[in-house]
């Protein structure tokens, strides 16, 4: 048997792999490709040759040179990751910057006009009325436990009033025992929570807030979406005061000519339980298509404090009481600025942000 | 629920119009969200007979049909096919108006007149069908001009489309409804007519019945019927059923779901000859049992449960051989169903574990008419009723039907209804009005509540198809709500309290308005991106991170809660680039979330049914986001935003101190933390956002530097970690100040920054040090730059002497010198 057509295979591996060491730059790299990978490199000239072979040799022979080949290849490639590591981080140093070094009154920077989320004006202005009516506000986490966001507030695990929200749940804890927030409720369990503790009734707070519900987002409803929440916890609050509250807020805020109106409704936490509904502000009260000619328009529920939510943080249902109150402010802006689809809140059009202000 | 008027009216006297009645209900708390009118618009409609049909010439969508309808040959021009000739259909005639209010005129088509139009039978709003005229089949036995509504035996009818809140077990019926209205208007309740049982045969010669598990079946009747023949229903009856939004089946079926609609009793039929030995038990379904439901969903019975609160267990009704014939009060199986050939039937009529019924509910995925109405609870006390209702009702078209006597009735535990005692003021405490005495009681009554007058007390028991109704003092806000339910809210007077705690927002929230303020004053447009992101983007920057997750997203790409507001931002900038509206400056104030095992600061709450379980839950850090994407913004315009915007938050010293490690997103070489000099907190970010990061988001964009503030608000509003300045004003020196200009050449491993305080802190003299100018280069040492300062001196005593100055300059340049910076020409 005359020379093997390999016989140089290791010699030239070698080779091949201190070439590939000795690249400096990616530039290089690239130029050298084809001479140690391609069609005509040493690899491919010695594929060629194995034509020579008895078949049952040709197959040892093929194997031994993928061999080879892959180990120059897994080489040139790791060269190609070591080589841009270092392109980038010469890159970098290139670019560094001492922001330390940086003279700010030497900086120059265009003028422009920014303008405040559409979400946040509303939330703004709806808690200035409340401040001006001696609310305080407080605020809440987004990720709450099953207890906070509803067994505290009347709503046991199982029952069917959990229905009433559709929620996203946590991996966290055993099943359904994490969720975000489905309303800015949990916030008020917290402060009734921490006003039994610490002995600080009475309470006047509101509680704005992002909440989440499990509901594909469409024109009138977003998956995430923001509330207000107001509680009052006093000696001598009963319903009339709700109501009083209700209307003092939606001249306030809606403009003199809007007026609250107040139908029995059903939440756990709530009894009695009311929805509010205020003036049309499309049609002022005449009909139009956005009330479904009713003149009025769904805001949000309220109620009296239910003694078994009292009861579940320690308040004494015999010297205090209280009512809650609810609605979306981002549903407070889409009626004032008549907003055809909710989605444009989450769109980040600025054609549409540069509208508010 | 769908309620018709004309039901509503047998109950009780309504001559008020639907528009009249609507606010009513509203007001009731009965909300009505549409009303339907059933057969209006049809007066004018007549059948007509299909005589010959014609091609119109040109025309290939329309034939020219010409009908019969009593009053001979009528030329109608028709696009539908779906006919022949001796076909019956309806016909709006000239002058006839649609239910969708549309007028039926004279008109020329193709050169040809129409007199008139035929209708298909969503045109007619009768149904959906619309692939065709509606044609009237062999069962609509009328002749040619009939008024099609008497041809279908329609009547002209409403029906409101009520919403049952979670509290009105007794609403999700006609009868309730009708309690309402009746108490509100002062009117009388009629009761519906009942049967009785006609044959003198005890129901125990035939079936038996029990309950195994009375925790869970809380009462089964099981009446026995014979000599039941199954057909349709008469035409009121399947108009009935119809109108609530259901399906004629059977007489016996249709009575059942008639029954349910009116009264609120859900019951099932069994045909006897299909249930083993005649008897039906309640009971706990074992693991691994299985029924077919009659909506042909194989079922695994007593699964483990699923979700919190869920025990697992399910009620089913068995047979004499021990064999699941139902998901009780939820769904029967298929079985023992009524068929055509079905002679004696067992009616089940029961009560079965509101809590049971919901989970069991829930966890099949399986709500039917009956689960609704039982898992609000229904009156324990109704099911002899029901079925009495169910006989008169079933009589109409089974004449000589018999029901055993004695029907067979077993109870397990059935909640007892409290005593809820109402003391005097107790109605006007919680309500802030006087109710009179005689109005509150005559309500509770009306309502089928018992009320004894003790004295000024009202002691109520609650009507037993009113579970909803507490004990104790939850109980009384029960009762009084239905006292101020039907009194009317609008009666009730408004006032507005007043307390002497005055109203305010926190410094927190004075910090948030003021951040957003300043950032909106210097060009930031607010953004709001997605909380919910995918594993992908989450990838993007914390690659292998343990990240909060969501049990049930709504879809893949919002499964994970966001760690940083810097991917969304950016991605917000891309779109508007695209748009050609993004050179601007887009910030978001909002939380990020860290995993509790990915924190050193979880929150630890309580949770759990009972909440007796600790949970950790994630960190949530509330920051302020600010992305500098106009066209010559970079990491020098983000320090000068920086600069301007840390100056109006009454901080007392804040550097700029180049990171360490870079946090993820911004660019290694360009990024610096915020760093409270007193507390050593840092507070913020600032620099360039990664190019990496920005063409991998926005493949459009090369080249293009986008700076990056990222301040994080909780440490902010930390005073221990974001040191104020002091609340006492220093007072600007009367007298002239000297400035002098100092350039040190400072070792590169020293701040500016730092050296500037230390140039501050050399001599009381100093009233500001501001850095002018930094070059490197050139004729420095490599390794240092020089540092350019403009120091104004001032005194409080008098104009300084150029010895002062001097003196002054002189510790100035001692102290640099220290920190190994040397006065330039001075080496």
């Amino acid at each position: 048997m005359s020379t093997s057509p390999l016989a140089d295979l290791p010699h030239e591996t070698a080779r091949l792999l201190e070439e590939i060491a000795a690249l400096a730059s990616l530039e290089q790299l690239r130029d050298i490709e084809p001479s140690i990978l391609g069609k005509r490199s040493v690899l491919s000239s010695l594929q060629k040759s194995l034509g020579v072979l008895a078949p049952e040799d040709r197959r040892d022979a093929g194997a031994q040179l993928q061999g080879a080949r892959r180990v120059v290849e897994a080489a040139f490639e790791a060269r190609r990751s070591d080589l841009a590591a270092l392109a980038r981080a010469a890159l970098l140093e290139s670019d560094r910057l001492e922001l330390g070094d940086v003279v700010v009154n030497a900086v120059r920077w265009p003028a422009s006009v920014g303008h405040p989320s559409l979400v946040a004006v509303t939330q703004r202005e709806l808690e200035d009325v409340f401040v001006a009516m001696g609310f305080t506000v407080s605020e809440g986490p987004e990720v709450e436990s099953d207890w906070y966001n509803f067994e505290a507030l009347n709503i046991p695990p199982a029952h069917p009033a959990r229905g009433m929200w559709d929620t996203f749940y946590v991996e966290l804890g055993e099943p359904e025992t994490v969720v975000l927030r489905t309303h800015t409720s949990p916030t008020q369990v917290h402060l009734k929570e921490a006003a039994a503790l610490h002995g600080s009734l009475p309470i006047h707070a509101v509680m704005p807030g992002r909440c989440f519900r499990r509901d594909t987002p469409d024109a009138r409803h977003l998956a995430t979406f923001h509330q207000i929440e107001g509680l009052v916890v006093d000696r001598g609050i009963a319903f009339s005061d709700l109501a009083g509250v209700i209307e003092t807020f939606t001249r306030a805020y809606f403009g003199p000519d809007i007026e609250s109106r107040l139908r029995p409704a059903f939440f756990p936490f709530t009894e009695p339980s009311a929805e509010f509904e205020v003036t049309c502000t499309i049609c002022r009260g005449a009909g139009c298509r956005t009330c479904s000619q009713t003149g009025w328009i769904e805001l949000g529920g309220c109620g009296m404090l239910d003694p078994a939510v009292l009861d579940a943080v320690g308040i004494d249902g015999d010297e205090w009481s209280g009512f809650a109150f609810g609605f979306g402010i981002d549903r407070c802006a889409q009626m004032r600025h008549q907003i055809a689809d909710m989605r444009a809140l989450i769109d980040n059009d600025t054609r549409f942000l540069r509208q508010f202000s | 629920m769908k309620i018709a008027l004309s039901w509503l009216r047998e109950f009780v006297d309504l001559p008020e119009s639907p528009d009249e009645l609507r606010p009513v209900l509203d007001d009731l708390g009965l909300v009505v969200e549409g009303i339907e009118y059933v057969g209006q618009g049809l007066e004018n409609i007549v059948v007509a007979r299909i005589e010959e049909i014609r091609a119109i010439e040109g025309a290939d969508r329309v034939r020219l049909v010409i009908v019969d309808a009593g009053g001979g040959p009528l030329e109608i021009v028709c696009g539908a096919t779906n006919f022949v000739i001796g076909d019956h259909v309806p016909l709006a005639p000239i002058g006839a108006v649609l239910p969708g209010g549309f007028e039926i005129a004279q008109r020329a088509m193709r050169g040809v007149i129409s007199h008139g139009m035929l209708c298909s039978a969503r045109e007619l709003g009768l149904s959906d069908d619309h692939v065709g005229l509606m044609i009237l089949g062999e069962a609509v036995n009328a002749p040619v001009g009939t008024p099609l509504l008497q041809a279908l035996d329609i009547m002209p009818d409403v029906v409101f489309d009520i919403t049952v809140e979670g509290n009105r077990p007794d609403a999700w019926s006609v009868e309730g409804v009708a309690r309402d209205l009746a108490t509100r208007f002062g009117r009388e309740l009629r009761a519906p007519a009942l049967a009785e049982p006609n044959a003198d045969v005890d129901s125990d010669s035939f079936a038996s019945s029990g309950i195994d598990d009375p925790d869970l079946c809380g009462r089964l009747t099981v009446s026995v019927l014979r000599n039941v023949t199954v057909g349709p229903s008469p035409s009121w009856i399947a108009r009935r059923v119809q109108n609530a939004g259901m399906r004629p089946i059977s007489n016996v079926v249709d009575a059942s779901n008639l029954v349910m609609l009116e009264l609120g009793q859900p019951t099932h039929p069994y045909d006897a000859a299909r249930v083993a030995r005649r008897t039906l038990r309640a009971r706990r379904a074992r693991p691994g049992e299985r029924l077919l439901t009659l909506d042909g969903v194989e079922r695994e019975l007593a699964r483990s449960g699923r979700g919190l609160g869920d025990s697992g267990e399910d009620c089913v009704i068995v047979d004499g051989d021990d064999t699941v014939l139902g998901l009780a009060g939820i769904m029967g199986g298929a079985t023992s169903e009524i068929s055509d050939s079905t002679t004696d039937v067992l009616l089940e009529a029961a009560f079965f574990d509101p809590m049971a019924i919901a989970r069991s509910s829930k966890r099949h995925g399986l709500r039917s008419e009956a689960s609704v109405r039982f898992e609000r609870g229904v009156d324990p006390n109704l099911a002899l009723r029901a079925v009495a209702r169910f006989v008169a009702i079933l009589r109409e078209s089974i004449p000589d039907l018999e029901w055993l006597s004695a029907p067979l009735d077993t109870w397990g535990t059935v909640p007892s209804p409290p005593t809820v005692v109402l003391r005097p003021g107790d109605i006007e405490r919680l309500l802030g009005a006087e109710v009179p005495l005689e109005e509150a009681t005559s309500i509770l009554r009306g309502l089928k509540f018992e009320v004894r007058l003790d004295g000024e007390t009202l002691v109520v028991t609650p009507s037993s198809a009113r579970l909803d109704v507490r004990s104790g003092a939850a109980g009384r806000a029960d009762v009084i709500e239905e006292v101020a339910r039907l009194y009317g809210y609008r009666r009730l007077p408004r006032r507005t309290p007043r307390w002497p705690e005055p109203g305010a927002l926190s410094t927190r929230q004075q910090l948030r308005r003021n951040l957003r303020d300043v950032a909106v004053d210097l060009g930031a447009y607010e953004a709001w991106t997605p909380t919910l992101v995918s594993d992908e983007e989450f990838d993007l920057l914390l690659k292998g991170v343990v990240r909060v997750r969501i049990t049930n997203p709504l879809a893949a790409e919002e499964s994970v809660m966001r760690a940083t507001m810097l991917i969304g931002l950016v991605r917000a900038w891309g779109r508007n680039l695209e748009r050609g509206t993004g050179d601007v400056v887009l910030a978001e104030l909002g939380a990020v979330f860290a995993h509790p095992e990915a924190t050193p600061q979880p929150r630890v709450t309580r949770g759990g049914a009972g909440g007796v379980v600790t949970l950790a839950l994630p960190y949530e850090n509330e920051r302020l986001t600010i992305l500098l994407g106009r066209p010559d913004d970079d990491a020098r315009t983000a320090v000068a935003f920086w600069a301007t915007l840390g100056a109006r938050l009454g901080l007392s010293d804040v550097v700029v101190r180049t990171c360490d490690v870079a946090p993820v997103g911004l660019h290694p070489t360009r990024c610096a933390d915020l760093v409270d000099r007193a507390s050593g907190a840092v507070l913020g970010h600032v620099g360039e956002v990664d190019a990496a990061l920005v063409s991998t988001l926005v493949p459009s964009v090369t080249g293009r530097r986008v700076g990056l503030v990222d301040l994080d608000v909780d440490a902010l509003a930390d005073h221990a970690r974001a040191t104020r300045c002091s609340d006492v004003a220093t007072m600007p020196s009367r007298y002239p100040s000297a400035t002098v200009d100092l350039a040190f050449v400072t070792p590169s491993t020293v701040h500016a920054a730092d050296l500037a305080h230390e140039l501050r802190m050399a001599s009381e003299l100093v009233e500001d040090v501001v850095l002018f100018d930094v070059f490197g280069g050139g004729g420095l040492a490599a390794g240092t730059r020089s540092l350019a300062y403009s120091v104004r001196f001032s005194s409080f005593e008098r104009t300084l002497s150029e010895g002062d100055v001097a003196g002054a300059r002189e510790l100035l340049v001692n102290r640099a010198r220290d920190l190994g910076a040397v006065l330039r020409g001075v080496a």
